[in-house]
């Protein structure tokens, strides 16, 4: 193992996140804290209560969901495409670093930014709502393969663009709507049923849901089937990024 | 002597269908220094990326320190260090982190004062908390050969080093590669500056359309084909040559003041003697005379422009 490369890959991309503190970190947790402002206490306070929990704590874990995936997505896939974009990429390419040291390097240093992004969320969400953790360890668990996957899933989207248009394309046309139509503001079952049965066709409910029950105990589908569901994912993913590195799609001519 | 880079039919064809390098076998000595001449599309850039595991070869093995840079790619490319013909480095980094995360990367433990040494060996030790962004084209070259040199390689892969830099830093950086094969490294070199390739190289590679044409010691290659001219000054200008020097082929400049004998200087009998004493029997008056050696850059356009 190349111990010295996973901690410098892993050095430079915490310290450009600390290059850009007010875009790392301020911006995702503003962003979350006018969320809760609007839909936690303006439209909140006329909704009722959602299973038993109040509306502007039962939206906290589709919060949390919206900005870890957004975020782990953008750090990750930005990470290694502007090495792409700018050539540098040639040195990585050249030096004697597995996938694996290339991961641990890339994806730890996203992975770890979206997991302070969740906490500080977490301890915002805090300052505006009443919260009860019902399963902490439950919570870190979803919260840490979270990040970890799709971390990887954006690391995926910055091999695969070649241009700044599709590094943008499937966070904003696929992540976005499936994070808002995945039940972040509302639970499954306050919809007709065949928006519910839809619904289940998309990955993001099982994962919401998971993270949901670790606060709230209140779930739209088994727990364990969210928890399947993330490690398929990462399983999936982990595939993918082995796959490319090992035809070098994308990375080699 | 066992070689340091050997190469054996090495092939590369791109998804485009274009064969960058055909058949390619090369063996290169520890220590060396070789420049790989060639035109712009020749294949060097192909040659030295897939050694370098930048680019996949569609045929042929390399094997770098022994090596293989497939099997054992940790090792062989542990022994390179790598400088990019283009200037590529990040923007917001300093030069002394860039130099770190090299050397990292490179799986080498931190050595603060290996890493001043390098940069004072660059001129860049006043540089060192400079942002990348900061620095000029010369500036941005050398901090490219301290990344390469980070990780102290045995091995320096250089392309096209000098192109775009100017008289004064291309001199520094030929002092500085002579320095480094002083200190044991080998050094391959891309180029198309042929001056270059005469002022440091110790073997000659030719490279054209994909193919190896011949590799040579510098010296030996300028001996074997290279020609010597007889250049001869005349006291008086004439109109022809003299029907009794028809036998030797000779050129008679456009003023007429001046003979061109050119002559294979490997003959046992060149026919210098012979010659000059034929002018003077045809009562022309010599002024001066003068000899001249083919420079590697008439070799290689004639090497080059010989294959179809």
């Amino acid at each position: 193992m190349n111990i010295y490369a996973v901690k410098v890959i892993y050095k430079y991309e915490m310290l450009r996140a600390l290059h850009t503190l007010a875009q790392s970190f301020a911006s995702p947790v503003i962003s979350t804290a006018l969320y809760f402002v609007v839909f936690g206490s303006a439209i909140g306070s006329r909704i009722e209560q959602i299973d038993g929990v109040s509306y502007g704590t039962f939206i906290v874990p589709g919060l949390m969901m919206l900005a870890l995936l957004t975020q782990s997505i953008a750090n990750a896939s930005f990470g290694i495409f502007f090495p792409k974009f700018t050539g540098t990429i040639y040195e990585l390419m050249s030096a004697p670093v597995s996938f694996i040291e290339i991961l641990l390097g890339y994806v730890g240093a996203a992975a770890t930014k979206s997991f302070i992004i969740g906490l500080v969320i977490l301890a915002t969400a805090g300052l505006f709502v009443p919260l009860d953790i019902a399963h902490p360890v439950w919570m870190l668990g979803f919260l840490i393969l979270t990040c970890i996957s799709f971390s990887l899933f954006g690391f995926i989207i910055g091999l695969w663009a070649n241009n700044f248009e599709k590094l943008q394309l499937i966070p904003m046309l696929v992540i976005t709507p499936l994070v808002f139509l995945g039940g972040s503001f509302y639970s499954v079952n306050m919809l007709p049923p065949v928006w519910q049965t839809i619904t289940m066709f998309n990955p993001v409910v099982y994962l919401i849901s998971g993270f949901r029950w670790s606060f709230f105990e209140v779930a739209d589908v088994s727990v364990w089937l969210s928890l399947t569901i993330v490690l398929g994912f990462l399983g999936a993913c982990l595939i993918t990024v082995w796959w490319m590195f090992k035809s070098g799609y994308r990375l080699k001519q | 002597m066992q070689p340091i880079v050997s190469i054996s039919n090495l092939s590369k064809t791109y998804t485009s269908g274009f064969h960058a390098l055909k058949d390619v076998s090369l063996d290169i000595s520890p220590g060396e220094i070789l420049a790989l001449l060639g035109p712009n599309g020749a294949g060097k850039t192909t040659l030295i990326s897939i050694i370098c595991g930048i680019v996949n070869a569609s045929m042929g093995s390399v094997t770098v320190g022994g090596y293989d840079i497939i099997k054992d790619y940790r090792a062989a490319r542990g022994l390179i260090g790598l400088v990019p013909q283009e200037l590529t480095l990040g923007a917001f980094d300093t030069v002394w982190n860039t130099l770190c995360f090299s050397r990292g990367l490179f799986g080498k433990k931190p050595n603060p004062d290996f890493l001043e040494q390098l940069l004072k060996e660059l001129s860049l030790w006043d540089k060192k908390d400079s942002m990348l962004m900061e620095l000029s084209g010369g500036m941005k070259r050398r901090v490219l050969i301290g990344k390469a040199l980070s990780h102290e390689p045995s091995i320096l892969f250089l392309d096209e080093p000098t192109a775009g830099v100017d008289v004064e830093l291309r001199k520094d950086m030929w002092a500085l590669v002579r320095r480094l094969r002083e200190s044991g490294v080998t050094i391959i070199l891309t180029t198309h500056y042929i001056e270059e390739a005469e002022e440091i190289a110790d073997r000659v590679g030719v490279i054209n359309k994909g193919e190896l044409l011949l590799v040579e010691d510098k010296f030996a290659l300028m001996h074997k084909l290279g020609k010597r001219q007889l250049i001869i000054q005349l006291e008086e200008a004439v109109d022809i040559i003299p029907t009794t020097l028809s036998t030797w082929a000779l050129e008679l400049s456009a003023a007429g003041d001046q003979l061109t004998y050119t002559y294979d200087p490997r003959h046992v009998n060149t026919g210098v003697a012979g010659l000059l004493r034929s002018i003077n029997d045809a009562g022309l008056l010599l002024k001066d005379v003068e000899t001249s050696q083919s420079s590697l850059e008439e070799i290689f356009i004639s090497l080059v422009n010989a294959k179809p």
